[in-house]
């Protein structure tokens, strides 16, 4: 066995193929939990994507809204943990601090939603500089915010912390791995399979799914049997405020119990990649986010212990830097390779105007 | 309005006035209500802080100490010019994508790569006579530029990738990029820190003061250059239509794809300007962690200029002013300088928002804050035309 | 105010159709003084429209003259200034589209308000659905109530097929059964037949009798007087807002109708004379094109267009003709086949190289293709030209030229602006279509290609056009026009070619064609008359 791989890792070129897939094989069990983990905050952002486009709102103001949830998520945590902050739980490590601070973080979102929506839907601007004024104004006022806050020193509320399945379920043969990559997750993580099953299920078989989808695909036909279109948008706009929050908390409560200054790094923008990838389904776009996904911790993994053979001397070459921005790269080429075949909802973008004029 | 109006009587003084108006009106309140709310976020953040006293009359400080920073001394005034040269250029690239229905958020990416591209020839440059070093590492930040520009416009005209996310990805990759190739071949030997060396020759000359370089100029040849182009000549008109009415311009014989890719090269090869101007005129040199605003404020500067070339001038001098006077602030009133960002989102939220406006100011005859709705969001769909 | 001795709930059993002139009922649907403006014009002043229990009612207009205005209003999508409505006798005030529907008024629209994307059964639920529970929808019951209703009216259907994929004529069928569905007791059809065949208009007409004779009470809009003439019951005119005059079917004439529609007496044809045939300009050779989906939707085509002659192409819209027409004018990419231009190949050229050869086109939809409505009218008059001399010196615009020689066309087509420096999108719809025309009449051309020429325009921009084109017919230019209105392909085409899926299935002489072939033939292409009444079965999914 072990001359067949040496025999198969030694052909050149094509070698390498074999050497990268060895190395997939021996690491994927101990970084799954990690690809899911990366995972989270980009698919919050495409299903809140994919919640708003579904109606007909392009929604580029993601990247604010997760990164005002996690700020405010951070900051109300810093704010109840002296009073709260021991009042455990008993789950997930959380505290009543912890719980409520994830509470305000939502609504937050819904907040900054709302000015999306209103907006994009009542004021019929157009939505991407309205998404982009939304990303500025929250950036540049949670920089404002932490750079002042971050004189006092503040201690946070703690983190979410992850389960711990036992050590039997993990040592399955095969499907061991994969439990652990969805069981060894803090709450929110886990919630991601959970909404993403719920919400594409409702998004296909519920009234509320075929109104959703009839306002994004042809609007006037859904006003002329009654649905208020503009009611739905807003609906749904608000809804994916919650989703993009879960994604900004997610950072700042669960993956840390810090807040830094932009420390979205552009996931907003890799979970819209991923939505449309995903074909603005639900489950397409959590397939898309954990294909990105993969190519972050692989390349964590990567700088961390190197592939044996020609491979590891290749990527021994190749700088840091380039590991870094991997994610993004991945995101660039697979966008452009299946972009043409994916087709987003007709009315997609499109401002609706009600016929009554009085 | 005055469309339908005879030559001479457009031109009567009072016509020009209306006009100025019309144009102005609504930037002028919505930069005044701006400074208004950053005010009230000002005093509401003393209240939320732990500890911070709390003194009603911060925001005057604060503007005043804005103000001092950016006109109130010659000097003040040089640094604010200087900080305007690269927000004119880049707000020039982000406006006249605009004019071709692209949004160009990658003027950040683009900018990192005109700075990386200039110091690279300037450094080899640097011994050459200032003549040759300028205008190759010039050309360099340039070209260096319109190549991160032209990658979202090659992929969005054969593969109808939005632009929007693909900018954003590669503004995220120029920062790699940055890091990579200062801290590794370009690094000075013999430094303890990661430091290109000195541009040398390839600096741009002091022109005013201290600090006020040739990089101003040529921000104002970039603006003529763009208005001529958008307005008087054939390709102008081809953009124009493009991101007019992208069917329209196919049917007319136009080829919205190699536009596509010929205006975000340009674009992109303006923020690369941006970007050598500040490194070449400021700088003189890079380390990895090279940031700036330019590239973000951009955006604000093209919307607040309303797309128009000259429009763009009186708009980066406003955020050039506030960038310039901002350092001040923070030294002299605690105010961290991200409340400009603050600022900035608020005067485009009054801009976007400007029926509102209009009805709480009664304004009429007064033209919209920004004039690129319809021509941007453009779904992400497969938008490939055959031919 | 219900007339006296009625009892206003009395009559909610709808048994006995009542088509006779004996008003013994409250009429179902009473409009009265109905008065709507909207900036600049008067959409509505005082109309009355009274629509009886089992009747078909013919609300008779222009494009432009209200109607659609009126039952909008009707519907809840506009509120009038005054006027009031009652139903059944009882005057209700129509909050919105729900609140109509609530009441038994539905509405199928001019332009279908279905999702292509969505299945038939989808369609019909979307607003009324049937429930399982709270949350979910039922499919099974909506799917058996959908095929019972369609069975009841005299049609298969079904529920599973894509909108999208259907025929128009059966895209109306799921609109009247969207209706059905909601138990609607007044059926406004705006325009229903535009797009039909004459066969597919007979047979909704068969389902409208059915309806009517159930007790449902239909307002019929259209401006086609013949069918007006058949359909109807009573017939109401609208022209400019007002009502001008209601007839009873069997005392009219299409004379008598068109004159009260347009206010003047109107030929109602152009005389298109005898054309003077040339050489062969346009030559078609086994052209396959395809969507922009892929498939191949121009399948073989040969055709021949000479100068001096319009060549008409009849066909249900979607059997391949804007395909076609995009390929010719360079638009969309041929990969089978050959088209030449006056014996030059033009199969791989350029839009800008077949306009440089002589071709015009006027494109179906002026403001997606014609037309740059953010542009000053001159902009768009050289829209094609502008880099040409004298439009052009170099790389530079001569605004001069451009700005004179937009001046001239406004006057030579009757363009109604008040300068040449407004935006075109502030122009009305006839204008607009004119300041296409102007541009692309305006040179000598060897092909003009017209795509729908007159959609949506009132009777004098129709004539106005026609009457330009017939001329440049005369001057010797080679024209192929492309209409869904086979009446207009009918008026002026010397010759006529139908096409089916993708194919011409006949070439027929304008002047001796028989309406009713070519419309059995745009239906069916040719092949139904052995298959017998293959065309009533279910929807090709």
């Amino acid at each position: 066995m072990d001359q067949l791989i040496g025999g198969l890792y030694g052909i050149p070129i094509v070698g390498l193929v074999f050497q990268f897939g060895g190395y997939l094989i021996a690491v994927l069990p101990s970084i799954a939990p990690g690809i899911l983990q990366a995972a989270t905050p980009i698919a919050f952002a495409a299903l809140c994507g994919v919640m708003c486009e579904r109606a007909g709102v392009v929604n580029i103001g993601i990247e604010g809204i997760m990164i005002t949830a996690a700020f405010v998520g951070w900051y109300t945590g810093v704010l109840l943990a002296p009073s709260m902050g021991s009042v455990d739980l008993g789950l997930f490590g959380a505290n009543l601090a912890l719980v409520i601070a994830l509470i305000v973080a939502l609504l937050s979102g819904v907040v900054i939603s709302a000015l999306h929506a209103w907006l994009s839907i009542s004021i019929r601007a157009d939505q991407i500089i309205s998404g982009t004024i939304i990303n500025i104004a929250a950036l540049g006022l949670t920089g404002y915010l932490n750079n002042l806050i971050s004189k006092t020193s503040p201690n946070g509320a703690g983190a979410f912390t992850q389960f711990r399945p036992p050590r039997e379920l993990l040592d399955l043969p095969i499907v061991g791995w994969i439990l652990g990559m969805f069981l060894s997750q803090g709450p929110i993580a886990m919630s991601v399979i959970v909404i993403v099953v719920v919400f594409q299920v409702l998004l296909f078989r519920s009234r509320w799914g075929l109104r959703s989808r009839a306002v994004g695909e042809h609007p006037r036909a859904a006003e002329t049997v009654g649905i208020d279109v503009i009611r739905v948008r807003y609906r749904n706009v608000l809804y994916g405020g919650v989703f993009a929050a879960l994604g900004g908390a997610y950072l700042s409560m669960e993956a840390t119990n810090s807040f830094q200054q932009e420390m979205t790094t552009g996931r907003g923008f890799i979970g819209l990649a991923a939505m449309i990838v995903g074909r603005w389904t639900p489950l397409g776009a959590f397939g898309a986010a954990l294909l990105f996904s993969s190519s972050t911790a692989l390349g964590n993994s990567i700088k961390f212990a190197l592939p044996s053979g020609d491979l590891g001397t290749i990527l021994a070459g190749l700088p840091d830097q380039f590991y870094d921005a991997l994610p993004y790269l991945v995101t660039i080429v697979i966008l452009a390779g299946v972009v043409g075949r994916s087709i987003p909802p007709a009315a997609d973008g499109q401002p609706y105007e009600r016929e009554a004029t009085t | 309005m005055s469309e339908g109006r005879s030559r001479s009587e457009r031109w009567a003084p009072q016509q020009v006035w209306r006009r100025i108006w019309s144009v102005i009106a609504l930037p002028l309140i919505s930069i005044l209500l701006a400074l208004l709310v950053g005010a009230i976020v000002i005093i509401a953040s003393q209240l939320v802080l732990p500890g911070a006293q709390f003194n009603l009359l911060l925001p005057l400080t604060a503007y005043s100490a804005l103000l001092q920073g950016a006109f109130g001394s010659f000097d003040a005034i040089v640094d604010t010019l200087v900080a305007t040269a690269p927000l004119v250029l880049g707000g020039l690239s982000v406006g006249f994508a605009f004019k071709a229905g692209l949004f160009n958020i990658g003027a950040q990416g683009q900018f990192l790569l005109g700075a990386l591209g200039s110091v690279a020839v300037g450094i080899a440059l640097a011994g050459s006579s200032p003549l040759v070093a300028i205008s190759l590492a010039l050309l360099a930040g340039l070209l260096a530029g319109a190549a991160w520009g032209f990658i979202p416009g090659f992929l969005k005209a054969v593969s109808g990738a939005h632009e929007v996310v693909v900018t954003i990805m590669l503004n995220y990759v120029a920062r790699y990029v940055i890091g990579a190739v200062v801290g590794g071949p370009l690094r000075q030997q013999g430094r303890s820190e990661a430091i290109t060396p000195d541009v040398g020759n390839a600096g741009l000359p002091i022109l005013i003061g201290n600090s006020g370089h040739a990089g101003i100029v040529l921000a104002l040849v970039a603006v003529v250059f763009i208005a001529w182009l958008l307005f008087r000549t054939t390709l102008g008109f081809e953009i124009r239509t493009v991101g007019a009415n992208p069917d329209a311009a196919r049917y007319a014989g136009m080829r919205p794809r190699v536009l596509t890719i010929l205006t975000m090269s340009l674009a992109g090869g303006l923020a690369g300007l941006a970007g050598a101007v500040v490194v070449l005129g400021v700088q003189h040199n890079m380390t990895p962690s090279f940031v700036s605003t330019v590239g973000f404020d951009s955006i604000a500067v093209a919307l607040l200029g309303r797309t128009n070339p000259v429009g763009i001038v009186f708009a980066a001098l406003l955020f050039g002013a506030l960038r310039a006077g901002a350092t001040l602030m923070q030294i002299e009133a605690g105010i961290p300088v991200e409340l400009i960002d603050v600022l900035q989102a608020t005067i485009l939220l009054f801009l976007v928002a400007n029926p509102v406006l209009r009805r709480v100011f009664r304004l009429r005859g007064v033209k919209t804050g920004i004039e690129t709705t319809e021509t941007i969001t453009k779904t992400y769909g497969g938008e490939t035309p055959v031919a | 105010m219900t007339e006296p001795g009625l009892p206003a709930a009395g009559n909610t059993s709808m048994d006995e159709p009542t088509i006779e002139e004996a008003p013994v009922r409250a009429p179902a649907l009473e409009m009265r003084g109905i008065t709507k403006h909207y900036p600049g014009v008067v959409a509505n002043n005082h109309i009355d429209l009274e629509v009886r229990p089992g009747e078909i009612h013919a609300l008779l207009g222009e494009n432009g003259a209200g109607k659609t205005t009126l039952m909008n209003i009707l519907y809840g999508l506009a509120r009038p200034e005054e006027g009031t409505i009652l139903l059944d006798g009882q005057e209700v005030t129509i909050a919105g589209p729900s609140d109509a529907i609530a009441r038994g008024i539905n509405m199928v629209h001019q332009h279908f308000m279905l999702v292509p994307v969505f299945t038939v059964a989808e369609n019909i639920l979307l607003g009324e659905e049937t429930m399982a529970g709270p949350i979910f929808l039922d499919r099974k019951e909506a799917h058996r109530r959908i095929v019972e209703l369609g069975r009841r009216f005299g049609f298969e259907i079904d529920p599973e097929a894509k909108v999208g994929s259907l025929s128009v004529g059966w895209q109306q069928r799921v609109e009247i059964l969207k209706a059905l569905y909601r138990d609607a007791r007044i059926l406004v059809l705006d325009e229903p037949t535009a797009v039909l065949t004459p066969q597919e208009t007979e047979e909704i007409f068969g389902v409208l009798r059915r309806l009517a004779q159930d007790g449902h009470s239909i307002v019929f809009i259209s401006h086609k007087l013949y069918e007006v003439l058949e359909i109807a019951d009573r017939i109401t005119v609208i022209r400019r807002g007002k009502v001008v005059g209601e007839r009873l079917p069997s005392q009219t004439d299409e004379d008598d109708l068109a004159e009260l529609m347009v206010g003047r007496e109107v030929q109602l044809t152009v005389d298109r004379g005898e054309s003077k045939l040339g050489e062969v300009a346009l030559e078609i050779r086994g052209l396959e094109v395809k969507d922009d989906r892929g498939s191949i939707v121009v399948k073989g085509v040969d055709l021949d267009v000479r100068s001096g002659e319009i060549l008409g192409i009849a066909g249900v819209a979607g059997n391949g003709q804007d395909e076609l027409v995009e390929a010719i004018v360079g638009l969309r990419h041929a990969p089978v086949g050959r088209i030449s231009l006056r014996g030059r190949d033009m199969t791989k050229a350029t839009p800008r190289a077949i306009n440089e050869a002589g071709v015009a086109y006027v494109p179906a939809d002026r403001h997606r293709f014609g037309l740059v409505l953010s542009f000053p009218l001159a902009d768009n008059l050289v829209l094609t030209d502008y880099y040409r001399r004298p439009y052009a010196r170099g790389i530079l615009r001569n605004d001069e030229a451009i700005e004179a020689t937009a001046e001239e066309r406004i006057r030579q087509y009757d363009i109604r602006t008040p300068s040449a420096t407004v935006r075109a999108g502030t122009l009305s719809g006839g204008n607009q279509q004119n300041l296409v025309v102007a541009r692309e009449f305006a040179r000598d051309l060897s092909l003009l290609v017209l795509d729908q020429p007159t959609r949506g325009l009132d009777v004098g921009s129709i004539e106005f056009i026609h009457r330009q084109a017939i001329a440049k017919r005369d001057a010797g230019t080679a024209i192929l026009l492309v209409s869904a209105e086979l009446d207009e392909v009918l008026e002026l085409s010397d010759r006529i070619a139908v096409m089916y899926r993708g194919r011409i299935v006949a070439i027929r002489d304008g002047r001796t064609a028989d309406k009713n072939e070519i419309g059995l033939l745009m239906a069916t292409g040719g092949q139904a008359r052995a298959a017998g009444g293959a065309a009533e079965s279910g929807p090709a999914a």
